[in-house]
């Protein structure tokens, strides 16, 4: 397993402040304070319902919070013009919890889509090193023809992974990523997740509930709790906690 | 009520606005005019030729009481190019096309297929949207007048069983019969259906949600809406071009 870089004085690549969204009468986050800093993993931890995936949502402009500030790259996304958002989701890249890779397409064409529609000034043979690249660094060259109705759920997951990858994101949102895995295949996603930090140099989000995963994959770990961070630190600053809402997660995850 | 026909006014400027914004998607607009016209081909084949038989062999009797069989090609003609054959295209369209692309764009929606797209910097109406409705205002204009065609050579197989005519002459008489305002008003009451199968098609997927239900209720919602406003639609082209002939 790859070392986990340290955190420590590095610049904030996302800033989020005082976020607040609601659902109708539902209010999911109410005021949420959080840093991204450089090259970091950083793990988002609470329970389903708690807005965790709307945060990230947030993050790349797929929704908007009703109040407060989010400023990523040094960008505040909701004041951006829809031509500043392209840009700067260039910059972001979403694994989605089903992977969400495009049905109809085979997994070349799933890679190749986010390059032939934003990088027009390339070549087909860059495109085709670029495909055959990021498929190298999920280890699933051999699928490349296959349509994603064939993969199983952790190749979905690593070609979504791979389809994000393709536009050198600097900043990665991971939204369940080991969510409805077996145990071996969520730790192969863990290991995919820190060796896309080491080789890609990129700086991220993990959303999940699985805290092997957490503890794999963090640099930090956030706990949200009541539309709140209420615990921000290391995994083991985290679960040293004896927040009865925070203590839960450790003892019902048989962690040692 | 109020709220939804906002919703689609909105809808429908963001279209023309997003029409009119480059980067314009030639190549994904082609893809889905073989798309629409390969779906709807064969079943627009079937049905034109069947009604050209059928409408002839319906009209012959009546006409044979005034000795005026002669006169079958131009009211074939006339009925196919000015009402049935741009109604039976669309209708068939709706069902066939505007399902298709009610339920491909609700299934994108509530796997995310779309948001992934967003995010990876592809504005997704421009490419899902606005390619369906220009592919569908361009191709059912198009198979109207293939399905007169057939229609036509339906009812001169008809004709033609009963009595010798040459096929040319068949041709003939039709292309007498017919005026360019004829043309001219199926060719724009052909492609004002196709923009609404496109429209509501793609309103019913890309609003779609609640799951797989939703993607169930928004290919329906396609079909039943889509057919509903070309019969509306229909009925006030009618009242419009009547002005016209006066």
């Amino acid at each position: 397993m790859l070392q986990k870089p340290k955190t420590e004085n590095r610049n904030a690549v996302i800033t989020i402040r005082g976020v607040q969204k609601s659902f109708g009468d539902y209010e999911v986050l109410k005021g949420a304070d959080l840093d991204l800093y450089e090259g970091e993993n950083l793990v988002v931890l609470g329970r389903s319902g708690t807005g965790k995936s709307v945060l990230i949502k947030i993050i790349s402009g797929l929704l908007q919070q009703d109040s407060g500030t989010v400023e990523v790259l040094g960008n505040k996304v909701a004041t951006l013009t829809s031509k500043e958002l392209m840009a700067l989701r260039l910059r972001i890249g979403f694994s989605f919890q089903n992977s969400a890779l495009y049905d109809s397409m085979t997994v070349r064409q799933n890679l190749e889509f986010p390059l032939i529609r934003n990088k027009k000034n390339l070549s087909k043979a860059e495109i085709n090193t670029a495909v055959e690249t990021v498929l190298d660094a999920v280890s699933l060259s051999q699928t490349i023809n296959q349509m994603p109705s064939e993969l199983s759920g952790g190749q979905r997951k690593r070609i979504g992974i791979a389809r994000t990858l393709i536009l050198r994101p600097e900043i990665m949102l991971y939204d369940e990523p080991t969510a409805g895995l077996d145990p071996i295949t969520c730790i192969e996603i863990n290991n995919l997740i820190n060796e896309v930090q080491a080789r890609f140099k990129t700086s991220s989000i993990i959303i999940t509930h699985d805290l092997t995963c957490a503890k794999a994959v963090g640099n930090r770990i956030a706990m949200l709790l009541d539309g709140h961070f209420q615990q921000v630190g290391t995994f083991e600053e985290v679960f040293a906690s004896t927040d009865e809402r925070v203590t839960p997660f450790y003892d019902y995850n048989f962690i040692q | 009520m109020f709220l939804e026909l906002y919703r689609v006014h909105l809808f429908i400027m963001k279209f023309f606005r997003e029409a009119f914004t480059p980067p314009y998607e030639g190549k994904e607009i082609l893809k889905q005019c073989y798309q629409v016209g390969y779906r709807s081909l064969a079943l627009i084949s079937l049905t034109g030729f069947i009604t050209g038989i059928v409408f002839t062999k319906q009209s012959r009797p009546s006409l044979a009481e005034f000795g005026a069989t002669s006169w079958l090609p131009s009211l074939v003609g006339i009925a196919m190019l000015r009402t049935l054959a741009p109604l039976l295209t669309s209708l068939i369209s709706a069902g066939k096309v505007g399902s298709s692309i009610g339920a491909e764009l609700g299934s994108m929606k509530v796997t995310e297929q779309i948001d992934a797209m967003e995010v990876s910097a592809t504005n997704p109406f421009s490419y899902l949207v606005v390619t369906r409705v220009l592919a569908t205002s361009i191709t059912i204009p198009i198979l109207t007048f293939y399905t007169a065609l057939v229609a036509l050579l339906g009812a001169y197989v008809n004709v033609s069983l009963a009595e010798s005519t040459s096929f040319s002459a068949f041709v003939q008489s039709f292309l007498e019969s017919i005026t360019f305002l004829d043309i001219t008003a199926s060719t724009l009451k052909a492609l004002v259906f196709g923009f609404t199968i496109g429209m509501v098609g793609c309103y019913q997927g890309y609003n779609s949600s609640k799951g797989t239900e939703g993607v169930g209720k928004a290919a329906n919602s396609a079909v039943v809406v889509g057919m509903f406003l070309v019969f509306i639609e229909e009925v006030i082209a009618t009242q419009i071009t009547f002005l016209f002939r006066m």
